[in-house]
């Protein structure tokens, strides 16, 4: 059996002349949170439709959970998503939507009301959906992809709309999931939540792959920064200048020096300011959140 | 494809279209069958476009009937516009993706939701026989329209055949909304279209050119609701003919949607 969740290889798709998804190849082994980054426009989504068969790629080949994407009805079974936002019947409750999707995958309707509890929404489930707010859509939706008890879940922007409270809820439902064996694929603009929650990670930008492969491994492949501030203010251009003295790129940064070097040059950069007759009152040895790795990588801001 | 279909029908038994859709049946049931006898002395007229059904007439083995034969182009006319809004929303909400992820395989989600709307037409077509046949027994006597030969053997026949053929237009109306509702994937344009060719642009064309009711989509399944005109008349489409072309208009139409709904990417 494949241990893998998501493997693709070249997967393509063109629109006209424009290319959305140009040779992406990338793996998400099973039982991982893997986060699905890029900017607007990168082709996150086109991906995702393709891997869930609702659109044909132009080339390349891929696997989800051991079965071709070819043939979406031999996985779609065991895989839960929601993409592009919730979408469901506005003249039905909360409850009814997922009656329906539950009947139509064939699934038990008992599972319908604590779904609706699981996600916060035990006491909306018979309001109308029309009447939802754009955090319960959110939590609706979470609960459509959560229907078939899914071994792989594909969530695309769980977290638009929702407060700081449904945010870390779905962080902490997520990472259970992940905990009991179930592998997630999630996108998120919300990088900071990808980076608390992610052990995996797929970069993409302007529909190609730029990074694959584990959060630490990326994390730990970017070049460390060490922020300095000395007592005084016009200490920082003399804390720059041992810093180039030294061989490293350096930029005076809000109110403090950005040494790019790695972490434990922090000692000797320590000593040298202290020769120099420098007092420290701060010296941060850091690696770039993802983040700044992601605007890094992809060449955005 | 029964899942589709299981689920649908909780779609369509929601409360405000299933009791409005039965309330305009009912409504426009007793409402066509009522002015047939109410009417009956009417120099105006008393059925569709200022025509004259005479007691003599009503009082045939058919007679019970007539309401509910000329109430089936108004039933067509509903199906066709539940058939598009049905089809189309799943475009408009965004709802497609969620049941092509359920259930990718793409005939069984048309022909389960097909099954669906021919169950709901169905129930339509049996709430407005109810209706209009009721209406046609209350109002006969006062009338003065005999109803003996309504009861016999040749009354029941034309009431399972009027049945039949108002099922065979409705569906093929429906169909017809359907084709339209997943190649303009929009209900308010699926439905414009519809009843704007049907109600508007059809007439106008017979009425310029009057050979033209032998071609048009919406006269044909007309036609086949009412149970044609017997063969060699010269007004009036023969039941042959418009099982005919109708069927081929709908056959013609579900071929092309069906092969559009699976190739087409579904990215809206």
């Amino acid at each position: 059996m494949s241990n893998t969740a998501i493997s693709v290889t070249d997967l393509s798709k063109k629109y006209g002349d424009r290319m959305a998804v140009s040779h992406a190849t990338f793996e998400v082994p099973l039982g991982t949170i893997c986060g699905f980054v890029g900017p607007n426009g990168s082709g996150k989504t086109t991906t995702m439709r393709m891997l869930l068969g609702l659109i044909t790629p132009t080339g390349g080949t891929g696997e989800i959970l051991g079965e071709s994407i070819k043939h979406p009805e031999k996985y779609l079974p065991r895989v839960g998503a929601m993409i592009e936002g919730p979408a469901f019947y506005p003249a039905l409750s909360g409850k009814e939507n997922l009656n329906y999707l539950a009947t139509l995958g064939g699934f038990s309707t008992n599972r319908v009301q604590g779904l609706l509890e699981q996600v916060g929404l035990g006491d909306r489930g018979k309001s109308k959906y029309k009447t939802y707010s754009l955090g319960m859509k959110q939590r609706l939706g979470i609960a459509a992809a959560l229907l078939p008890n899914p071994q792989l879940l594909m969530l695309d922007e769980p977290t638009n709309g929702l407060d700081p409270e449904g945010i870390q809820e779905v962080r902490a439902l997520l990472r259970s999931l992940a905990n009991d064996g179930t592998s997630v694929f999630v996108s998120s603009h919300l990088l900071s939540e990808l980076e608390l929650i992610s052990d995996y990670l797929v970069m993409l930008r302007k529909g190609e792959v730029v990074f694959t492969g584990k959060m630490t491994d990326l994390m730990f492949s970017q070049q460390p920064v060490i922020i300095a501030k000395g007592v005084n203010e016009h200490d920082l251009v003399r804390l720059l200048s041992i810093a180039e003295a030294a061989g490293h790129h350096a930029v005076i940064r809000d109110g403090a020096v950005h040494v790019e070097g790695p972490a434990d040059w922090a000692i000797d950069f320590n000593r040298a300011a202290f020769d120099a007759g420098i007092t420290l009152s701060q010296l941060t040895p850091q690696l770039p959140n993802l983040e700044e790795t992601f605007f890094e990588m992809t060449g955005e801001k | 494809m029964w899942n589709v279909a299981f689920a649908e029908l909780r779609k369509l038994r929601r409360p405000t279209l299933f009791l409005g859709t039965m309330g305009a049946v009912v409504f426009f049931s007793a409402l066509f069958s009522s002015l047939l006898f109410l009417l009956i002395d009417s120099p105006d007229g008393n059925s569709d476009r200022g025509r004259t059904v005479s007691r003599e007439v009503l009082g045939l083995a058919t007679g019970g009937v007539q309401g509910f034969s000329s109430v089936g182009g108004f039933l067509g006319i509903i199906a066709l516009c539940v058939f598009a809004a049905q089809t189309a929303q799943e475009y408009t909400y965004g709802t497609l993706r969620n049941l092509l992820v359920r259930q990718p395989g793409r005939l069984r989600i048309l022909a389960g939701k097909f099954i669906a709307m021919k169950l709901f037409a169905l129930v339509m077509i049996i709430f407005s026989a109810i209706i209009s046949i009721s209406a046609s027994v209350i109002l006969a006597p006062r009338a003065k329209v005999s109803t003996d030969l309504w009861f016999g053997a040749d009354g029941r026949h034309a009431l399972f055949t009027s049945f039949i053929n108002i099922v065979i237009s409705v569906i093929g109306f429906g169909t017809i909304g359907m084709v339209l509702g997943l190649l303009l994937r929009s209900p308010i344009s699926a439905i414009s279209v519809g009843v704007l060719w049907l109600l508007i642009v059809e007439l106008l064309l017979i009425t310029v050119k009057n050979s033209l009711q032998n071609w048009m989509p919406g006269a044909q399944l007309s036609a086949i609701a009412s149970g044609g005109v017997p063969r060699g008349m010269s007004t009036g489409i023969e039941y042959s003919h418009a099982l005919l072309v109708g069927g081929i208009y709908v056959a013609i139409g579900a071929v092309v949607a069906s092969f559009l709904f699976v190739r087409r990417d579904v990215s809206n």
